[in-house]
């Protein structure tokens, strides 16, 4: 096993960051913790890290208990959800940080930082400072930093959070493909459901300082335990206390009343491109939405305030 | 025409000020200093009472400047950095020396270390005199500008933040590697700033010296101590020229590291 926290628990004061968190993390695996703000999910990594000290439990990187020990001999690369660059080297010699504080010779340094500089596509850029780069590139220069001393395991600590949009995608696919090139155990902090999806091979959910649910980002979506996990990974329509997904709703045209199916007025059509959102008021007064593609929108040609049949599927209700 | 009258206003206002209070009385030290010639002032400033004085000021700054630098960034990391209880209450001891007349703490270094004072037995059995020397100087000095490098430091190191310094620490870097190669670089300009405020405060430090040094011409007198005493002895020429040599030491002071900034400013190409 490449990370096993046990039993964590880490107080701020009256706040419980972390209330009794166990995870294990495979070698090579690509793993996300997903959460709301104040999950602990931050601090978390920053007590794999070697950041925070846990109050009680222990962590342990490649079979060995780090718990009480200094971050610098964990063998970790963290980058910062801000990148912490050092503002007064250039990215050659920010790159070369962790290299040159144990004294590497020179040409070994060299070799290796443009090798890095290369894989995060920086070449030619060595020589500028961290105020002359964009923000996708400042976040490569983290990244190629935190590599630099081979470290056994990477943490991100919302690695795309300070990124618009466009850039975050790219960089997403593009650090899928990076661990699959040089296969780190790594582990990154999202808030961001989609992104955690997109990314991990595995996942997880953590709220209110422990975790609701650990598994493949399929097993969350198809099996939540939950209904906090549910509805924090994708999205979903609340009737009372069960849940339904909206794209497990089927719609059919009036007068098809087939049994199983309801009456549905249709309040609202949102085209989002190749998905339709259409709002639904059911006959018992309730509210819900259903996703739908535009070719089924297309057919039964949807219009404010027309009738359709609903199939709702069984809702899940969770204790 | 109303218009630029009114940006005129508070400009004129703020340029007089500075101008009666320190326009002003710096002009005329200079022209009373050169009223007649260069020949006088040459002889006024290598007089020896005047070379030793100015010696012996280059001396106290020389010693000063760097124990209060060391310290200064020890204690502005201490309150920045520090998890310790207490943090606040030594953000205020420290204010201490801007808050103490200097002629205060130079009654209370006598006190304390004088030949009557608690470690006066001790000192005089090892031969050591703090007292009307260079030590109770030194100490003085260094008392009277200690706040001035931990002052300028706090802010930045605040602002500066811990993310950085973290990441170092992550990096394999040791806690010596980390501040020498990334807080240091980083609070420079706050350092000297504080650097320069020092210098000019111990330069200029009149009131806790007058006290510990006994003024002893020729000894214990310093730049500052030697322009009042050339003043109340009716040498105005001696003490013109010996005030102008500390303003020029001080102008010096701001030019260097004015210079040494942009110098550095262009390098790190911002």
């Amino acid at each position: 096993m490449a990370i096993e926290v046990h039993n964590v628990t880490k107080r701020f004061g009256v706040f419980t960051a972390l209330d009794d968190v166990s995870v294990t993390v495979e070698d090579g695996a690509l793993m996300a913790l997903l959460g709301p703000s104040g999950s602990g999910k931050s601090t978390l990594l920053r007590i794999i890290a070697g950041l925070e000290t846990p109050d009680t439990g222990n962590v342990a990187i490649a079979e060995r208990d780090v718990t009480s020990a200094p971050a610098r001999t964990r063998g970790v690369g963290f980058v910062f959800q801000h990148y912490a660059p050092f503002k007064h080297m250039t990215v050659y010699d920010n790159v070369a940080f962790g290299l040159t504080v144990r004294r590497t010779p020179k040409a070994e340094v060299s070799e290796r930082v443009s090798e890095l500089l290369g894989l995060v596509r920086l070449d030619g850029l060595a020589k500028r400072h961290p105020s002359q780069l964009s923000g996708g590139q400042l976040q490569r220069m983290a990244l190629a930093r935190a590599l630099a001393p081979e470290p056994k395991v990477l943490l991100l600590d919302e690695p795309f959070g300070a990124l618009d949009v466009q850039v975050r995608g790219e960089l997403r696919e593009w650090l899928r493909r990076l661990h699959e090139q040089i296969h780190v155990t790594t582990i990154f902090v999202t808030h961001d459901q989609e992104e955690a999806m997109d990314v991990a091979g595995q996942i997880v959910v953590m709220n209110g300082g422990r975790i609701e649910q650990a598994g493949s980002p399929r097993e969350l979506y198809e099996h939540p335990s939950n209904e906090f996990v549910m509805s924090f990974i994708g999205p979903v329509n609340r009737l009372g206390d069960a849940l339904l997904r909206p794209h497990d709703i089927q719609i059919k045209a009036h007068p098809d009343i087939a049994p199983g199916t309801v009456e549905a007025l249709v309040r609202r059509v949102v085209h989002l491109g190749f998905e339709v959102r259409v709002e639904l008021t059911l006959p018992d007064g309730r509210d819900v939405w259903a996703q739908v593609t535009r070719e089924t929108a297309q057919e039964l040609e949807l219009a404010e305030g027309q009738i359709l049949a609903a199939r709702l599927p069984a809702p899940r209700v969770f204790a | 025409m109303v218009v630029s009258l009114r940006r005129l206003g508070p400009r004129t206002v703020a340029l007089s000020y500075l101008l009666a209070l320190l326009g002003a009385p710096v002009a005329m030290i200079f022209y009373r200093t050169f009223e007649h010639g260069l020949a006088p002032v040459w002889d006024a400033v290598t007089q020896p009472n005047a070379m030793h004085a100015f010696w012996l000021s280059v001396e106290l700054v020389a010693i000063v400047v760097p124990l209060n630098t060391v310290f200064g960034i020890g204690i502005a990391l201490l309150i920045e950095r520090g998890r310790f209880r207490g943090r606040a209450l030594l953000g205020l001891v420290l204010d201490l020396p801007f808050a103490i007349s200097p002629v205060v703490v130079g009654l209370a270094l006598v006190l304390v270390y004088g030949r009557t004072g608690w470690f006066g037995d001790w000192l005089t059995a090892h031969g050591i005199q703090v007292i009307f020397s260079i030590p109770g100087m030194v100490l003085a000095t260094a008392f009277v500008s200690l706040p001035f490098v931990a002052r300028e430091t706090v802010p930045v190191l605040h602002e500066l933040g811990t993310d950085a310094e973290q990441a170092a620490s992550t990096l394999g870097a040791s806690a010596w590697q980390t501040f020498r190669k990334v807080t240091l670089p980083a609070i420079r300009w706050g350092v000297v700033y504080g650097v320069v405020l020092t210098t000019a405060r111990a330069l200029g430090e009149f009131g806790a010296v007058s006290i510990v040094s006994g003024r002893l011409e020729g000894k214990t007198q310093t730049l500052p101590l030697y322009v009042q005493d050339r003043f109340e002895n009716f040498d105005a020429t001696g003490a013109y020229a010996a005030a102008v040599v500390l303003a020029l030491l001080a102008f010096a002071t701001l030019l260097t590291m004015n210079l040494l900034a942009k110098r550095t400013h262009r390098n790190t190409a911002v």
